[in-house]
């Protein structure tokens, strides 16, 4: 059942792409994305709660397991709502011949990050994530202004130099397993964690810091996070969303599962404390640039940065509570950054410009849209009622018992954004003093209808944490705590 | 761990094919003519073709012989073709602002290798196994040639430097895991053609960014996305 499920999921956007590109239609492409979207999203619904026992498939390379059908729910989440909100958005471009080729491609970056967190063998794993900046790097590139290709070069040689300390960590992660499973072998994620124990630590230890710095470069995880404000801000609005909500969680699961496998072998407390320098510098990081920042979507990039960092914390802290929260915060930032990024593009384009200090009186000019976007902002800094606010408490309590130090400075620097990302939208909201009014039609039915389905079930996320949720979380963490990934 | 054992002959050979691909990393990292990188880029892919096909030849994996044709199909024809066809129409020959001249360049290169032979011992000493060479050597070499082509790109602003940067990280990567494990050539042969993609996407990047603000092609002008 959840190997039927988990090919629809992986065939849907491929039968998406094929049909853009070879229907040159703009209108049609843009419904069959939506509705590739859709089924994709359906299928991906129950993939997590019916994933247990994990199953493999396709000669070994193809794992269902809850950890990356809870990965792939929350990107399909993210691609419905941005295939939604595309069509708003796209529009106002005005560029309606390349429509086939930008939702093709589109479809094409959704099924690479819905296809990464599926993959068994750890090698094919690097490809598809590679394959995932392949084709994003044109989905930056799209709007063709100076910036934009400036974003994709950055982003490419990046991104790729990082992921190429990632393969060199997992070759030493193969070279590792040699010693018990021979010199011949596929290097699966349930293959290494059998083994964990016979491997040599200090090889492991070695191999899982240049992991973590590869996939943490992907991530966008601090010091490695420069290409990423960058290729957020200038791509279209529907790609930045899909790069934030559901990238950067396709490379997280990567990390997640060589920590598994590093502990097993013995690795002693270094990797842990690694994720979490990482994790606490990147929420130092974006906290700064946050409190200073003038660009719209920039702002939402280096909020992404920030709770990147708080799911390294979280998956770092460890525990129950650590993953479990970890986990829930996947799926809240996913829909809400989604929507942060929804309503930054139309603010962009509706008052033509990118920066802050330009865009005012949204809530006067736009009361639904400026309603659901500061709702929206409000969630995003952790405050309750909103999803967000009982994940980042769950991650807290598990930093608490394990590592005070970075739980008070993930504290302080949570209060510093809050403020500062506030401070923001207190300004474009209730400072009037540029007059100047924003066109309208920037804000249409398809965008006001993607924020809103990203804004429900923030809510009730928020007031109600579903017991099923639960006892996914708490199976995820006992096999990452058994080493089998 | 099982460690490669070769013939005394086939490890000397190896040995000696591992540290003329490393000069030759030192040779772009002291040289400011884009032309010679590339040249020297090419011949060290077709050296690591030979390691690939000799180890295939003595640890009796006729996979490698596979690897050895893409590497030097790929990596030692098509991709310094591509280049030069770029260069060409570039009109860049050589980088223009040196952030290090090739000599310091080349003292930093040199430390890092003496880093990565650390490493290299330390690991070595992990495993049990101090007393054998080609694996310490492996190591250090691929480990320095990583420190190299992280170092050429931070040090190069050409664009086309940044590529071949990127492909000496991969170059080291191949060397080095042949050797040790000549077990995994599936996955090798999966990157090395992903690595082909990397590249040409990289040059469609270029290549747009040409069309749109011909002149420059050094990354030093990239310089709007700030903060």
């Amino acid at each position: 059942m959840s190997l039927t499920l988990a090919a629809i999921v992986l065939i849907a956007p491929l039968v998406a792409v094929v049909g853009c590109l070879a229907l040159r239609s703009p209108r049609a492409a843009e419904m069959l994305n939506l509705a590739a979207s859709l089924v994709t999203a359906g299928a991906a619904l129950p993939l997590p709660f019916l994933a247990s026992p994990a199953q493999t498939g396709m000669d070994g390379y193809l794992l269902v397991d809850r950890l990356g059908a809870w990965v792939v729910l929350c990107a399909a989440l993210v691609y419905v709502t941005a295939s939604i909100y595309a069509i708003s958005y796209m529009r106002l471009l005005d560029e309606a011949p390349r429509l086939p080729r930008f939702y093709a491609l589109f479809a094409g970056f959704a099924w690479t990050t819905l296809t990464a967190p599926l993959m068994n063998d750890a090698g094919v794993y690097w490809i598809a994530v590679e394959l995932t900046t392949l084709v994003s790097t044109f989905l930056v590139g799209f709007e063709r202004a100076a910036e934009s290709v400036e974003a994709a070069w950055k982003y490419i040689i990046l991104v790729s130099a990082g992921l190429s300390l990632a393969l060199l960590g997992t070759v030493l992660f193969y070279w590792a397993g040699t010693v018990a499973l021979g010199p011949h072998y596929q290097m699966t994620w349930q293959a290494l964690g059998q083994v964990a124990s016979h491997l040599n630590p200090t090889l492991v230890t070695l191999a899982f810091l240049l992991v973590l710095v590869g996939y943490g470069t992907k991530v966008g995880l601090a010091p490695m996070h420069t290409w990423l404000p960058d290729a957020h801000s200038e791509g279209p609005a529907p790609v930045s969303a899909l790069l934030s909500g559901a990238l950067l969680n396709a490379a997280m699961i990567g990390i997640v599962r060589y920590l598994s496998i590093a502990e097993q072998a013995g690795a002693g407390s270094v990797p842990r404390v690694a994720l979490i320098a990482l994790g606490a510098l990147s929420l130092l990081v974006a906290a700064l640039f946050i409190v200073r920042q003038r660009g719209v979507k920039r702002l939402m990039a280096y909020s992404s940065v920030e709770h990147m960092g708080v799911i390294a914390l979280g998956f770092g802290f460890g525990g129950p509570l650590g993953v479990g929260g970890a986990l829930y915060h996947m799926l809240n930032h996913a829909l809400n950054k989604s929507l942060m990024f929804f309503g930054a593009g139309s603010m962009m384009r509706a008052y033509g410009t990118k920066d802050m200090t330009e865009i005012r009186g949204v809530g006067r000019h736009f009361p639904i849209a400026g309603a659901l976007w500061l709702a929206g902002a409000v969630a995003i800094t952790g405050a309750p009622p909103f999803g967000l606010f009982l994940s980042e408490l769950a991650i807290l309590r598990a930093g608490i018992t394990s590592n005070a130090w970075a739980a008070g400075l993930m504290l302080v620097l949570l209060v510093v954004i809050f403020a500062g990302f506030l401070n923001h939208f207190r300004v474009m909201y209730f400072d009037d003093a540029l007059a100047q009014a924003p066109k309208q039609k920037a804000v249409d039915g398809w965008s006001l209808t993607a924020m809103a389905l990203c804004l429900v079930p923030l809510l009730v996320l928020g007031l109600w944490w579903p017991a099923a949720f639960s006892s996914l979380f708490h199976e995820v963490y006992a096999t990452l705590s058994r080493g089998m990934p | 761990m099982t460690l490669p054992h070769f013939p005394p002959l086939a490890a000397s050979f190896f040995g000696l094919l591992a540290i003329a691909s490393l000069l030759l990393a030192f040779v772009m990292l002291g040289s400011r003519w884009l032309r010679d990188y590339m040249y020297a880029f090419g011949l060290q892919s077709w050296l690591i073709a030979l390691i690939s096909a000799g180890i295939g030849h003595y640890e009796q994996v006729p996979e490698l012989y596979l690897v050895a044709l893409l590497t030097v199909l790929f990596r030692g024809l098509l991709l310094p073709y591509l280049i030069l066809r770029i260069l060409r129409r570039l009109h860049a020959d050589r980088e223009l602002h040196e952030i290090l001249q090739p000599a310091s360049a080349l003292v930093l290169g040199a430390a890092g290798v003496v880093l990565a032979l650390a490493v290299a011992y330390r690991i070595a000493d992990a495993l049990g196994d101090p007393g054998s060479p080609v694996i310490i050597l492996a190591l250090t070499v691929m480990l320095s040639m990583k420190l190299i082509g992280f170092l050429m790109l931070s040090i190069r602003h050409e664009a086309i430097s940044q590529i071949l940067g990127l492909m000496i990280l991969e170059n080291g990567i191949f060397l080095g895991s042949q050797i040790l494990i000549p077990g995994m050539p599936l996955l090798i042969e999966l990157v090395i053609l992903f690595d082909l993609l990397v590249a040409v996407a990289s040059f469609g990047v270029l290549a747009r960014y040409l069309m749109e603000h011909a002149g420059t092609t050094s990354s030093l002008q990239l310089r709007k996305l700030v903060g």
